[in-house]
C-alpha cells in the first residue's frame, strides 16, 4: 500500500515562481498562476499551490487560518480547539470552483481569529509562539485536520494537482496581493494527500522550493529539539522550520539566515576581510547543522518581502529579472516573461547568493 | 616452573632452503624465539615465546620465515573450547588475573558492518570531491542556546572555548609508558600537520613535547599522574578520563619495569614503582563531584580550553551521557568495549560494556530528546577501523572520531595483542631503548599523516556520493544509513531503517 506524505519521505523536483510589488500595488492572483503554468512539464500533476501576501486587507490584524478537514468531525473537533484559543472573527469555506481536473478535494474552510489575550498571558508565550503552538497542535493531534496557512493578511492555497488547474479551483482571479509565489511538484512518488502540496506555511513564512536537500535527516534531527514536530518529512517543512527558528526566535536578518543555510566555503570565508570571516566562522560553529546542502531554489514569502536563494553549489536553475517596481524571480526564465514580455536586468544569482526584496516606505505605507 | 599443559600457540616455519642464517630474526626477536645452535649449524625457535607479531618475517632478508597457528587441536567441544581449557591452565599455574591487550578478539557483532550507506541517484547529483570543495572541518565543544548582540546591534561572536579540526579524526589517548617516547612524537607531529589533535593519555606530557600543545589533549585520569598547572596549561584542551571502552569500571597498572627515568619524571612518580590508577577518581563519587573536577580545571586554566569527559560504553551510557552534558562538559568522549587497550584483564576486556555504536546512537538520541545535543559534541572511539565506519559513526550522530589502533597499525603494529609484555619488537608498545629505537618517528609521523590523508579522501568521496558536501551535514543524519541483517530492535537503538525501506 502506499504510503501519504509523513509516513514516508518523498524526495520531489519541481518549478517554483514568484514576484513582487516593491511599490505594494496589488497584482491579481491570475498572474502568478499564467507565470506557473509555463513551466507545465516541470511539475507532474501531483502538487501545485500559491501563497499571496496583502490578500485579505480587510482583516489585515487577525490570523488567517486555511485548513483541510477530511470528515465534519474533525471540523467540529478544531472549531471547539479554536473557540477555547482564538476569538474567532469569520469563518465560512474557502470558495472554490468545480473542475474536472482537481478531484478528491477535502472540506476547505477559512478562519480569521484573534488570539485569547487571557490565553496569551496564561500560556507565557509572545502572541507569535502562542499561534504556532496552537498550529502545531492541531496538526499533530486532531486527526484529519491540517491547518495549511497562518499568517496575517496572506494565505496559502495549494491541493494535488496542476499548479495551473489549482489556481482554477482556488479561484485565485478573485485575489489580489502585492506579492505571490508559486509552485509546481514533481515528486517521485504519489502522496495524493493535500497537505503536502506546496507552499508550507507557518505564520506568515512560507517557502516554496524546488530540490532534494541531502541534509535532511541531520537538519530535522537538530530543529526537532526546538520544539518543532516535522510531520510531513519534507525538505520544504525542515526548511521553513529553520528559518522560522533563526529569524523569529534567534532575530537574525535574512542575509545571516542565508549564510548559515547556504554558508560560504571556508576556502572563501578565508579570504574575507576578518570581521566578516569571524561572523562567518561563528555561524559555521554555532549552527553547524542547520547547513543546507544538495541542491536548492527557495523563494522565502513574508509579511512586507520575499527572498530567493539557492544552495552554495547552485544545483537549481533561479533566474531573477526586474521591471519598474517588480521583481521576479523563477526557476526558469520563461515563466517570467510570459507575464512580463519586457522584462530587465535578468540575472541568475550565484549559489548562496540571497536575493531580498522589500516593500518600500511607500508600499509599506499601502500594505502594512 | 609449571608443567606445560598447554601447546605454543604458534608455529614457526623456516624454509631451509631459503634460510641463509644470518641470524637477523635472532637479533630482533625480544621475545627469544630464534637462537642459532652451532652444534647443528642450524637456526631453531622456541615457539611456545612466538606472539605472531611478525618483526621476524618483516625483517628476514630472504623471505625464509612464516608464522602459523598451531594446528594441534585438543579435543573438539563447542563449550570448553581450546581457549578456554588452556587460559584455565594458565590460571591453576600462576592464580593470577588474565591479562590481554588491544581490542577483544570475540566474536561479537560489528554494527558497522551491518549499515549501509546512501548514495544520490537522479534525483539530487551526487557531488565530485576533485572538482567541487568537500568540506571536513569540524568544531568541538559548546554552541551557544541563543545569539547575543553587540550594544552597536552587530552579532557578538564570543563563543565557548572550541577545538578547531581540519579532519574529522584525532588520535585516541595512549600514554607515554604504554607506549614509546617515538611513538608519542610520531602522534604528536602527525596531529600538528593534520590540524588536529593527540592525547596524552594518563602518562602526563613529557618536556619534549610541550612544543606539540596547541595539537595536544591533556588527560586528567584517576592516577593524576604528571598532572600539574604546567600541564594543564600546555594542551588545547583537557579529558578527564573516566573509562576506557576496554576495561570499563577498572582502573590500569603500568608495572614498574616501564617506569625508567624518563617515564619516571613524566609521570611523577619515583623510577621503579608502579604506577596505579585507581579504578574511579577518588574525589568523583557521583556526578555532582564530576562537574567539581570540571569546574576545577577551567578555573586552573581560566576558561580557556574545552574540558572533554571520557567515559566507557556502559548499559546506561545515555543517561550519563546526558548528566554529563549537564555538568559544564564540552565534550563528551565515549569508548566502545571493542576498543584497545595496553593491557587489560581479559575477563573484563572480553565482558564488560556494549558495543560502541549502539552507545552513539542512544547517547545522541537521548541528548536530542532533552534538547541538550547542542551543549556537548560527541566523539568516538573504540574500534573505529576505517574510513567508512567513520562516516557510520558521524552519520549517527558523532562530530569526531578517535582513533587509536589505526594509528598503531600506521606505525608498524600487527596486533599481536602483547603489549602488556613490554616487548614490543615493532618499538611501540615498549619502554627498552633497543626496542624504540626502530619506530623512526620522521618515518612514523609521515605514515599517520597518509593515514589521516587517505580517510579523509575516502570520506569526501563518500559524501560526495550522498550529495553532502560538508561533513556537519552528514552528522546525525540517519536517513544516509540502512541497516542490513538487523533486527526490528537493533534498527530502533540504531534509529535507521532496513535496507530496502
Amino acid at each position: 500500500m502506499l504510503l501519504n506524505e509523513g509516513e514516508i519521505r518523498i524526495p520531489s523536483g519541481c518549478a517554483i515562481s514568484g514576484f513582487i510589488s516593491r511599490d505594494g500595488n496589488r497584482v491579481n492572483g491570475s498572474k502568478i498562476v499564467k507565470s506557473i503554468s509555463y513551466m507545465h512539464d516541470r511539475s507532474n500533476g501531483l502538487g501545485g499551490g500559491f501563497a499571496g501576501y496583502g490578500i485579505y486587507p480587510e482583516y489585515k490584524d487577525l490570523y488567517a487560518f486555511h485548513v483541510f478537514y477530511s470528515s465534519n468531525a474533525a471540523r467540529e473537533q478544531t472549531e471547539r480547539f479554536l473557540d477555547r484559543h482564538f476569538d474567532v472573527v469569520n469563518l465560512s469555506r474557502i470558495p472554490t470552483k468545480k473542475i474536472p481536473a482537481i478531484t478528491n478535494e477535502p472540506l476547505i474552510w477559512r478562519y480569521f481569529v484573534n488570539p485569547l489575550p487571557t490565553k496569551i498571558a496564561s500560556s507565557q508565550l509572545d502572541e507569535k509562539e502562542f499561534v504556532a503552538k496552537c498550529v502545531i497542535r492541531i496538526n499533530n493531534d486532531i486527526e484529519g485536520a491540517y491547518v495549511f496557512s497562518s499568517g496575517k493578511n496572506m494565505g496559502v492555497f495549494k491541493a494535488v494537482g496542476y499548479p495551473e488547474d489549482v489556481g482554477e479551483f482556488y479561484r485565485l482571479d478573485e485575489y489580489d496581493g502585492y506579492a505571490w509565489t508559486a509552485h509546481g511538484r514533481y515528486p517521485t512518488n504519489t502522496p495524493g494527500w493535500w497537505g503536502g502540496a506546496h507552499p508550507f506555511a507557518l505564520l506568515d513564512y512560507t517557502i516554496v522550493h524546488n530540490g532534494e536537500i541531502s541534509s535532511y535527516d541531520a537538519n530535522r534531527r537538530f530543529i526537532e529539539m526546538f520544539g518543532y514536530k516535522c510531520t510531513l518529512l519534507t525538505d520544504t517543512e525542515v526548511i521553513t522550520y529553520i528559518i522560522d527558528y533563526l529569524h523569529r526566535k534567534q532575530g537574525l536578518c535574512l542575509e545571516d539566515i542565508a549564510s548559515v543555510i547556504a554558508s560560504p566555503f571556508w576556502s572563501e570565508i578565508e579570504q574575507m576581510e576578518p570581521e566578516k570571516a569571524e561572523k562567518l566562522k561563528y555561524f559555521r560553529n554555532a549552527f553547524s547543522s542547520l547547513l543546507i546542502t544538495g541542491p536548492f531554489s527557495i523563494i522565502l514569502g513574508y509579511t512586507g518581502g520575499i527572498m530567493a536563494l539557492n544552495d552554495r553549489l547552485k544545483l537549481r536553475s533561479m533566474v531573477v529579472a526586474e521591471k519598474n517596481d517588480m521583481v521576479y524571480i523563477s526557476s526558469e526564465e520563461c515563466a517570467i516573461r510570459a507575464i512580463c514580455p519586457d522584462v530587465e536586468n535578468v540575472w541568475s544569482p550565484r549559489g548562496g547568493q540571497p536575493v531580498i526584496v522589500n516593500l518600500n516606505e511607500e508600499g509599506k505605507k499601502k500594505c502594512l | 616452573m609449571s608443567l606445560n599443559l598447554f601447546p605454543a600457540q604458534f608455529e614457526v616455519l623456516r624454509n631451509t632452503d631459503k634460510c641463509i642464517k644470518c641470524r637477523a630474526c635472532e637479533r630482533q626477536c625480544a621475545n627469544e624465539v630464534h637462537y642459532y645452535d652451532a652444534d647443528y649449524d642450524k637456526m631453531l625457535t622456541h615457539d611456545d615465546q612466538c606472539v605472531d607479531c611478525q618483526r621476524c618475517v618483516a625483517i628476514c632478508p630472504t623471505g625464509a620465515l612464516k608464522i602459523r597457528k598451531n594446528e594441534n587441536e585438543f579435543r573438539q567441544s563447542a563449550n570448553y573450547t581450546q581457549q578456554i581449557i588452556i587460559e584455565n591452565y594458565r590460571q591453576a599455574d600462576t592464580g593470577a588475573v588474565l591479562l590481554s591487550s588491544m581490542g577483544t578478539p570475540k566474536d561479537y557483532p560489528v554494527y558497522w558492518d551491518k549499515l549501509l550507506i546512501n548514495a544520490s541517484q537522479v534525483t539530487n547529483p551526487s557531488i565530485d570531491p576533485l572538482r567541487e570543495p568537500m568540506e571536513t572541518k569540524v568544531f568541538l565543544g559548546k554552541k551557544p542556546a541563543s545569539i547575543k548582540k553587540n550594544p552597536d546591534g552587530s552579532i557578538n561572536t564570543d563563543i565557548d572555548p572550541h577545538l578547531e579540526l581540519n579532519v574529522p579524526i584525532m588520535f585516541s589517548a595512549m600514554s607515554y609508558g604504554s607506549i614509546s617516547k617515538n611513538a608519542h612524537e610520531s602522534l604528536a607531529r602527525a596531529a600538528e600537520e593534520l590540524g588536529t589533535y593527540y592525547n596524552t593519555g594518563e602518562g602526563g606530557l613529557h618536556k619534549d613535547f610541550y612544543k606539540y600543545g596547541k595539537n595536544t589533549i591533556v588527560q586528567v585520569a584517576s592516577g593524576r599522574f604528571g598532572v600539574f598547572k604546567g600541564y594543564l596549561d600546555a594542551g588545547s584542551a583537557i579529558e578527564i578520563k573516566m573509562g576506557q571502552g576496554a576495561k570499563p569500571g577498572i582502573g590500569g597498572h603500568l608495572p614498574g619495569a616501564k617506569i625508567r627515568e624518563d617515564v619516571s619524571r613524566t609521570r611523577m612518580i619515583p623510577m621503579g614503582t608502579d604506577a596505579i590508577s585507581p579504578a574511579p577518581h577518588h574525589d568523583i563519587y557521583s556526578i555532582e563531584d564530576l562537574r567539581q573536577l570540571i569546574f576545577s580545571l577551567k578555573e586552573a586554566t581560566e576558561y580557556t580550553k574545552p574540558v572533554i569527559v571520557k567515559i566507557a560504553a556502559v548499559h546506561n551510557v545515555a543517561a550519563i551521557a546526558s548528566g554529563i552534558a549537564r555538568s559544564g562538559a564540552d565534550i563528551i568522549a565515549i569508548d566502545g568495549f571493542r576498543g584497545g587497550t595496553g593491557a587489560a584483564p581479559t575477563r573484563i576486556r572480553d565482558n564488560v560494556g556494549i558495543p560502541i555504536e549502539l552507545a552513539l546512537a542512544a547517547v545522541d538520541q537521548r541528548l536530542r530528546d532533552e534538547g541538550i545535543r547542542n551543549e556537548v559534541s560527541i566523539v568516538v572511539g573504540g574500534s573505529v577501523r576505517s574510513s567508512s565506519d567513520a562516516v557510520k559513526a558521524i552519520a549517527l550522530g558523532a562530530d569526531a572520531i578517535y582513533i587509536g589502533t589505526p594509528a598503531l597499525l600506521a606505525l608498524g603494529c600487527h596486533l599481536c595483542r602483547s603489549c602488556h609484555a613490554g616487548k614490543c619488537n615493532w618499538g611501540i608498545a615498549t619502554q627498552r631503548p633497543d626496542l624504540v629505537k626502530r619506530l623512526n618517528p620522521e618515518i612514523g609521523y609521515k605514515r599517520l599523516v597518509n593515514l589521516v590523508h587517505a580517510w579523509d579522501h575516502e570520506i569526501k568521496e563518500m559524501m560526495g556520493g550522498m550529495g553532502i558536501n560538508s561533513i556537519e551535514a552528514l552528522r546525525g543524519n540517519r536517513l544516509m544509513l540502512r541497516g542490513i541483517g538487523l533486527t526490528e530492535k537493533e534498527l530502533k537503538i540504531l534509529g535507521v531503517q532496513h535496507a530496502g525501506e
